[in-house]
């Protein structure tokens, strides 16, 4: 279990986003410890990728607070320098390998773009720094050196995790990052993250809806529903061993060997008044 | 094991080779596209060289001579007060040219800016641009152009900066759409997340993910332009006699067309819609293009 | 035994890529019996939507198509007019995103009832009565109230039981489902196979099941085909696809999935990415490249479709690796 006296490297308290009268994110609180790994899962309308951006800073929070590395930035960057501060606290990495990155910038010219705006280095020192970090995530020379169309779904989201990773974050957001991937090739990135995080101490905070990824990559794991926290725990335990309602439901729908899909009684009200809100 | 709520329209397994790529860049565009590159360059050589190209002094007038038809060297004839018609239209390709190019070159300038700025902003920015924008998109341009030179007095620069005037809320409207759509794109929100800031990332991302419709549109709006400007150059108010303008060659000459010397005035309005319809059809092309990424 | 309701064979489809004709799906075999419920399983290239669309003939223009698709004993690709309509009356479509597919600026009344109304000259009146009930059976409640909605007022889910709701209405008889669920939450996607599972079988309806989720695949059909590089690798009774593959491919797209049960120390990735026919060698073992368990006798040609133990192979090894392909620690 991590270490609770020890500053966590995010905290968020109370956590609360309003679009109108709609309250997307009501009353969230957790922590992550250094070095750590969360999962927060959740179906659509559950809040989770509002959280994420709220963390990034691409949503502001309705109500209470969230803290970096020590520092609140429940308010927006004041300067530009505090704005390249927190991007070298908390980087995230999107779900869609088509258009996270910019189709006009090799890899190489989006990784030393970020290394430019974080470091002063000169010219070379970027250039093995860039080299360094594409090797890392497992591109090779040519794959550097093209654009994004010329890349296949895996090694964009290699790209995207890199240029990620150039800011040296002490946390990554993972926001479904593996959810458009070939089966294959998610197991590919799944890997490569969990050695991502062994060797540079990354905190991970994955958000998503499919529960075996979250078993594999995530220590602990917070479950959301309409923007709540309905259960939390290591997720050994939460995934096992399910306590809330919505926790067995989740669980009892995820197909496996021998699993037959049972009907509910009736379409309950949820299911029929559920919209697709977007988290 | 399931994949839940992925973004709408994303197939979960969609291929890893690249779409059919369009060939990019003139070849694109077809024959027609080249055909009409060609007749721009010509006019452009003849903007840039015109008055050196020129065979006889365009300006020198020579009543003895007016009206007389081709021959002797004299490709196209004379025009109303005997000067050389070909040296004539070579000369006014430069005004002709000049203008529309200024009127494109501001009209985009100026467009694109309040586009991206709108666009990035949004909100109450957005709404603010918006509306004042809509405000200007009523004034028609040959009407500005009117006003401006009955304040400023009869001219190419005062009808060129009115037609400026009109043309940026349509630009600012097409390139506006563009811009909002690339500014919510999960690329930018990453460099928003790593610190970089909004001009950087509008220059350096946003705009140039623009370029495709931005000279699109800045090729049909020349034509636009150069046929404005004609209008206004004809009715007196642009470019004045004696200077050499296509536009202000029709309106010298127009007498000679119902005493059967249509020549000066017909290849003036010739040039002008060949020219014209070249830079329409090419963007129309280059429209396609930008559309098809 | 009557004789299958669909039979695919030798199916091979190429296509205009950058330029040249490449193939997207060779040599494609299967068979659909009435009533039967058959999984296409693949990832990006394996070809299997394109193998449904093939059979539903929504091939794009300039496609080449060799092999026969026949159903009812018929071959599909000789149809045209009234006979290609009444076909495609029998074969309803469900495609994995319902909003692409509804015209937005119609009821949903208007959308389910038109093919009836055009097609199979059912009044006004009874089509709607007919589309209400099948409202009712996919578990949408105040049915007529729903048939005046417009599509944007319902939820993804919602919409995708509309679908085959009104796919259900020209009574086919065999069912093509293209990754149906695969936009949806997990739990919606529960309820909704489960509506497919129970339609399924009180109509005695055939389904061809597309999607990546080789388990999702196994829980509603009877039968599963594995595709890789626009190829049939394997054809297994769904029970014992997980336990005793008959592929080296399906036992690593089993494998590389992980599991939600326990934490791998590492998954098993297979190395390198999935293929489409065209990028693929063409005389040699499509997914030798990738495989653990390629030797000099998979790369000596195309290897040729063998029966094993009531299932097909297209693994040259078939025979020797039985056993050893199963389910691994996972269990």
């Amino acid at each position: 279990m991590p270490d609770q006296s020890v500053t966590p490297v995010l905290e968020v308290t109370s956590l609360r986003k309003e679009f109108g009268d709609l309250v997307a994110v009501n009353d969230v609180s957790f922590r992550v410890a250094e070095a750590g790994s969360m999962a927060i899962v959740g179906e659509s309308g559950s809040g989770k990728t509002t959280i994420a951006r709220m963390i990034v800073g691409l949503e502001r929070p309705t109500g209470g607070s969230i803290a970096a590395c020590g520092r609140d930035r429940s308010r927006p960057a004041r300067s530009a320098a505090d704005r390249r501060r927190r991007g070298r606290e908390v980087q995230i990495v999107f779900q869609d390998p088509y258009t996270s990155l910019d189709p006009r910038q090799s890899a190489e010219a989006a990784i030393d773009e970020i290394l430019r705006l974080h470091h002063g280095w000169a010219a070379d020192r970027r250039r093995a720094r860039v080299a360094e970090l594409t090797e890392l995530v497992g591109l090779d020379e040519r794959q550097a050196k093209a654009l994004p169309r010329a890349l296949s779904g895996g090694q964009r989201q290699r790209v995207a995790i890199a240029r990620a990773l150039a800011a040296e974050p002490r946390i990554l957001i993972l926001d479904e990052s593996v959810a458009a991937l070939d089966v294959s090739i998610q197991a590919q990135v799944l890997n490569l993250l969990a050695d991502i995080r062994d060797s540079t101490g990354v905190s991970f905070i994955l958000i998503s809806h499919d529960l075996a990824v979250v078993r594999q990559l995530a220590e602990e794991v917070v479950v959301l529903y309409r923007g709540q926290v309905v259960e939390r725990g290591p997720t050994p335990r939460v995934l096992d061993d399910p306590q809330e309602e919505y926790t067995k439901r989740l669980r009892a729908s995820v197909p496996r060997p021998g699993w037959k899909p049972a009907r509910r009684a009736r379409a309950g009200p949820e299911a029929t008044a559920q919209k697709e809100s977007g988290t | 094991m399931s994949a839940g709520p992925v973004s709408a329209g994303l197939t979960v397994t969609t291929p890893a080779a690249p779409r059919t790529r369009r060939l990019s860049g003139l070849r694109g565009t077809g024959v027609a596209g080249m055909v009409s590159a060609a007749v721009i360059a010509l006019a452009t050589v003849a903007a840039i060289f015109g008055p050196l190209l020129a065979p006889y002094n365009p300006n020198l007038p020579n009543l003895s001579l007016a009206w007389v038809g081709p021959g002797g060297g004299h490709l196209l004839g004379y025009d109303f007060q005997g000067r050389d018609v070909f040296s004539r239209l070579l000369a006014g390709a430069q005004s002709s040219m000049l203008g529309p190019l200024f009127v494109v070159v501001l009209s985009m300038a100026a467009g694109a800016l309040l586009a991206v700025i709108a666009a990035w902003r949004r909100g109450a920015v957005d709404s603010v641009i918006s509306s004042g924008l809509d405000i200007l998109f009523a004034f028609p341009g040959i009407l500005l152009a009117v006003l401006a030179t009955a304040i400023f007095g009869a001219g190419l620069t005062a009808a060129a900066i009115a037609l400026s005037i009109a043309y940026m809320p349509y630009v600012a409207r097409v390139l506006r759409g563009v811009a909002l759509r690339e500014r919510s794109q999960p690329y930018v929100a990453a460099l928003e997340v790593q610190g970089s800031s909004a001009t950087a990332i509008c220059l350096r991302h946003l705009i140039p993910n623009m370029t495709p419709l931005i000279v699109a549109q800045a090729t049909i709006m020349f034509g636009w332009a150069m046929v404005d400007l004609a209008a206004i150059s004809f009715l007196g108010l642009g470019v004045q006699p004696p200077q050499a303008n296509w536009g202000v060659m029709i309106s010298e000459n127009q007498t000679g067309i119902l005493q059967g010397y249509p020549l000066p005035a017909l290849s003036a309005g010739v040039c002008i819609v060949a020219v014209v319809i070249a830079f329409n059809v090419l963007g129309e092309r280059l429209f396609e293009q930008a559309a098809g990424r | 035994m009557t004789g299958p309701l669909l039979e695919v064979d030798g199916l091979t489809v190429r296509l205009d890529v950058r330029g040249a004709k490449r193939a997207v799906l060779r040599d494609v075999a299967l068979t659909v019996h009435a009533g039967e419920a058959l999984g296409l399983v693949g990832e990006s290239g394996s070809g299997k939507s394109m193998t449904a669309r093939a059979i539903d003939r929504l091939l794009p223009r300039g496609a080449e198509v060799d092999g026969t698709v026949s159903f009812d004993g018929r071959d599909v690709n000789a149809l045209a007019g009234a006979d290609l309509r009444r076909y495609r009356n029998q074969i309803a479509m469900i495609f994995q995103d319902p909003r692409a597919h509804v015209n937005p600026v119609r009821r949903i009344g208007d959308y389910m009832t038109e093919a009836l109304r055009t097609n199979l000259g059912v009044s006004g009146s009874e089509a709607s009565r007919r589309a209400s009930d099948a409202l009712t059976q996919v578990g949408i409640d105040s049915p007529t109230r729903r048939l005046r909605q417009y599509p944007h007022e319902l939820s993804g889910g919602m919409l995708q039981r509309v679908m085959i709701a009104a796919a259900l209405l020209t009574e086919p008889r065999l069912l093509l489902a293209d990754e149906p669920t695969t936009a949806l939450d997990v739990t919606t996607q529960a309820e909704v196979m489960a509506i497919l599972d129970d339609l399924r079988h009180e109509f005695g309806l055939a389904m061809v099941f597309i999607t990546h989720d080789l388990e999702l695949a196994a829980a509603i059909c009877d039968r599963t085909a594995v595709m890789y590089a626009g190829q049939i690798v394997e054809i297994r009774e769904s029970a014992r696809l997980h336990d005793d593959p008959l592929h080296p491919y399906t036992a690593a797209l089993a494998a590389a999935r992980p599991d939600i049960e326990a934490t791998a120390d590492r998954l098993v990735a297979i190395p390198g990415r999935p293929l489409s026919a065209f990028e693929a060698p063409a005389d040699e073992c499509g997914f030798a490249p990738r495989c653990g368990y390629a030797r000099d006798e998979c790369r000596a040609g195309l290897p040729e479709i063998t029966e094993l133990d009531g299932g097909l192979s297209r693994c040259v090894r078939a025979h020797e690796l039985r056993g050893e392909l199963g389910a691994p620690a996972n269990a």
